[in-house]
C-alpha cells in the first residue's frame, strides 16, 4: 500500500528570454530545484499564484515540457527523459483547468471519452458499454454520449473530462485548477466525486491551485510555491496552522474567510519597512524584493 | 427607506428568446445607503449582473425588457428621467468598476489619455469645465489615491505595461474620478491572484471610508462579501431570497439556500469531508 507513487527531485526548469527580434538574451528560471514526494494513496496540493512554476512542474510530470535538470521518478520508475508516451501509459492523466476547451467542441462526449480508450487499445466491441459505465461512474446519465460539450453545464463538463482521465484507469491523477471556473456549490459535488473515486480506484492525486481554503480540506501535505521555489512544505493542517515563511503567512492572511473561527486563526501579514508585503512588487519587481521575503 | 442613495423596487426582467419571454429578475428590490457597503452575492445565472446592468443602464433592450419596478437614485427614479439625466449621472455619481481588468482597459492609449478622456465628457455632461492641466492634475490625483507609488510614471504607461492588480486600480481611479457618491463593484479582483485581490479589498475599503462613498459589491464569493459588506442581498434563479446585516446571515441564515451556499465554501480551519457516506463504507 505505501511506497512513493511520485518523486520529484531537484526538478529546474529554465526558458530563455527572447529579445523582440529573437535573440537570446538571457533566461528565466521557471521551476527552481523543487523537490517533493507523494506517497501512494494520498492527496499532494501544491499551492502557489500566478507564474509561480506550478503548472511547469505539471506539465514536466506529464512529459509535455523537458526538464533542465532534476529526475521524476512516477511508481518508481524513471520517467524524467521519456516523453509522453510509453512510460506514463496507463499510470498518469491529468484534468485540465478550464472544461470548456479542455474539450473537443465538434466531438459528441461519448466520442471524446472514446479517443483514449482507442489510443490505449480498448477493445472496439466494448467501447459503448465501457464509455457508459464511465459515465455512471462520474453521476452522469448515459444518454450524455450523444450530446456536445455546449449543451453540458460547467460541472457536467468537468464531470466529462474526468471519466476521460480515467477512461483508462491511471495511478495518478494530476488536477490542475479542477474546480477554478466552478461555483462554488458545483466545486464541493466534483471534490465529492474525486474523493469517492479516488477511494474506488486507489488514486494518488496532485492537486495544483490557488485555492487556499480547498486545498486545507482536500490535499493531505502541500508544498507553498512561490517564484519556482517550494517554501514551505509539510502536513497541510501544520502549515496552515503555523505557517513559518513570510510568503505562507501573505497568502493565508489574503484569503476572504467566512467565519470568525477563520478570522482568528489568520496570520498577520508581514511587513517589511512599514509596507505591507506584496507578491506583485516582488513578481513585477527586482532582487531586492526576494531578499525582503527571506529574511 | 427615504435616506435610501440607491433603491431598487420589485424590478422585474424579462429576456425574450426564442421569442419567447424568459422572466430573468423577479421582484428585486434592495437598498444601498449613502455611506454604507452592501452586497449582492449569487452563483452563476442568479441574475446578479444583468440587476447591476439595469442600475447603470447600460442593460441591452431588447432582448432585455425591464417589464416592472422602479430603480430609484437619491429619490428620483431612473427609469422615467430622460435619456440625458441619465447620462449626467452614470459615471459621475454612479460609477462601476468592472471585473476584468485587462480586458476593460483601451490597449492603444496610454492610462492618462483613457482617464483625461473619460473626465472630459464626465465634466460636459455635468455642464463643467477644466483645463487640460486642471484634467491631468485631477487624474494624478485619483491615481494617487488608489495608492499609486508614481502617478505620473502610470499615467504614461499603456495597460501592457501594468500588472493585473495595477490595472485594476487604475479602473478603480477611473470610478473615482468625479467624485461618485455610489460605487458598483463587480467581482473586483476576482481575476487576480489572492494576495492582490486582498489588497484590491483593503483598498476599497479604505476609500469607502476616505471619500464618503456607498459601495454595492456584487460578487459570488462568501468570504469577499463578510470582508466588504455590512448588509447582504442573496441571489437565486432571479429572486433575492435573503437579506440582512452581514454578520447576522454568516451567523445564522435563515433561508435553506443561503445556509447550503455557506456552507459549501471549504473553510480555512479544515474539518469539511468530501466524498459521499455510500463510497466510504
Amino acid at each position: 500500500m505505501s511506497g512513493s507513487m511520485l518523486r520529484i527531485e531537484n526538478l529546474t526548469k529554465t526558458f530563455p528570454v527572447r529579445s523582440a527580434f529573437g535573440r537570446i538574451s538571457g533566461e528565466v528560471t521557471a521551476v527552481d530545484n523543487v523537490s517533493f514526494d507523494i506517497e501512494k494513496g494520498r492527496v499532494y496540493g501544491l499551492a502557489g499564484e500566478s507564474g509561480s512554476g506550478k503548472s511547469t512542474i505539471a506539465r514536466m510530470i506529464m512529459g509535455l515540457t523537458r526538464p533542465t535538470a532534476g529526475k521524476i521518478f512516477l511508481d518508481g520508475l524513471n520517467i524524467t527523459d521519456t516523453g509522453s508516451g510509453r512510460a506514463r501509459r496507463g499510470k498518469v492523466q491529468m484534468v485540465f483547468q478550464n472544461p470548456g476547451s479542455s474539450l473537443n467542441a465538434r466531438r459528441t462526449i461519448g466520442q471524446s471519452i472514446a479517443v483514449p480508450l482507442d489510443a490505449h487499445g480498448h477493445p472496439r466491441r466494448d467501447r459503448a458499454r465501457r464509455i457508459d459505465e464511465l459515465l455512471e461512474m462520474v453521476q452522469l446519465p448515459a444518454e450524455f454520449a450523444e450530446r456536445y460539450p455546449h449543451e453540458l453545464s460547467g460541472g457536467q463538463k468537468q464531470r466529462v473530462a474526468i471519466a476521460r482521465a480515467l477512461a483508462i484507469p491511471p495511478k495518478l491523477l494530476v488536477l490542475d485548477e479542477p474546480t477554478s471556473a466552478l461555483d462554488v456549490s458545483v466545486q464541493a459535488r466534483v471534490v465529492d466525486l474525486l474523493v469517492d473515486l479516488g477511494r474506488r480506484l486507489d488514486l494518488t492525486f496532485l492537486f495544483i491551485s490557488h485555492d487556499l481554503s480547498l486545498m486545507r480540506n482536500f490535499a493531505q501535505s502541500v508544498g507553498v510555491l512561490y517564484l519556482g521555489k517550494i517554501v514551505e512544505t509539510g502536513e497541510t493542517a501544520e502549515v496552515f496552522e503555523n505557517p513559518q515563511h513570510d510568503y505562507t503567512k501573505l497568502l493565508l492572511a489574503s484569503v476572504p474567510v467566512v467565519s470568525a473561527e477563520e478570522e482568528a486563526m489568520r496570520p498577520a501579514l508581514p511587513i517589511v519597512d512599514g509596507d505591507i508585503l506584496t507578491s506583485g512588487s516582488l513578481l513585477a519587481g527586482s532582487k531586492t524584493g526576494v531578499e525582503r521575503m527571506e529574511k | 427607506m427615504s435616506e435610501a442613495l440607491l433603491s431598487v423596487r420589485d424590478l422585474c426582467v424579462d429576456f425574450t428568446t426564442y421569442g419567447r419571454p424568459l422572466s430573468v429578475l423577479k421582484n428585486v428590490s434592495l437598498d444601498v445607503a449613502a455611506r454604507s457597503q452592501a452586497a449582492l452575492v449569487g452563483e452563476t445565472g442568479s441574475g446578479k449582473t444583468v440587476t447591476t446592468k439595469a442600475i447603470m443602464g447600460i442593460l441591452r433592450q431588447p432582448p432585455a425588457t425591464i417589464t416592472a419596478g422602479r430603480i430609484l437614485y437619491d429619490g428620483r427614479d431612473l427609469l422615467t428621467m430622460s435619456k440625458k439625466e441619465r447620462l449626467a449621472l452614470r459615471g459621475t455619481a454612479m460609477a462601476m468598476v468592472f471585473q476584468d481588468p485587462v480586458r476593460s482597459l483601451n490597449p492603444v492609449f496610454s492610462i492618462g489619455d483613457q482617464m483625461r478622456t473619460i473626465l472630459k465628457y464626465a465634466d460636459r455632461r455635468l455642464g463643467r469645465h477644466r483645463t487640460r492641466t486642471q484634467r491631468m492634475d485631477r487624474v494624478l490625483e485619483v491615481l494617487g489615491q488608489v495608492r499609486m507609488r508614481e502617478p505620473e510614471r502610470v499615467a504614461r504607461s499603456y495597460p501592457v505595461m501594468l500588472s493585473g492588480g495595477m490595472c485594476q486600480r487604475v479602473l478603480i481611479a477611473m470610478a473615482l474620478l468625479s467624485e461618485p457618491k455610489l460605487l458598483i463593484a463587480d467581482e473586483p479582483g476576482t481575476a487576480l491572484d489572492v494576495t492582490t485581490q486582498a489588497q484590491i479589498l483593503r483598498l476599497l475599503n479604505k476609500l469607502v471610508e476616505e471619500q464618503d462613498l456607498a459601495l454595492l459589491m456584487i460578487t459570488h464569493n462568501l468570504g469577499v462579501v463578510r470582508e466588504t459588506s455590512n448588509y447582504v442581498y442573496v441571489m437565486h434563479n432571479g429572486k433575492v431570497v435573503e437579506h440582512g446585516r452581514t454578520d447576522e446571515i454568516f451567523a445564522a441564515p435563515k433561508e435553506e439556500y443561503t445556509g447550503r451556499l455557506i456552507a459549501a465554501v471549504p473553510r480555512m480551519t479544515g474539518g469539511m469531508s468530501f466524498g459521499t457516506r455510500e463510497a466510504a463504507r
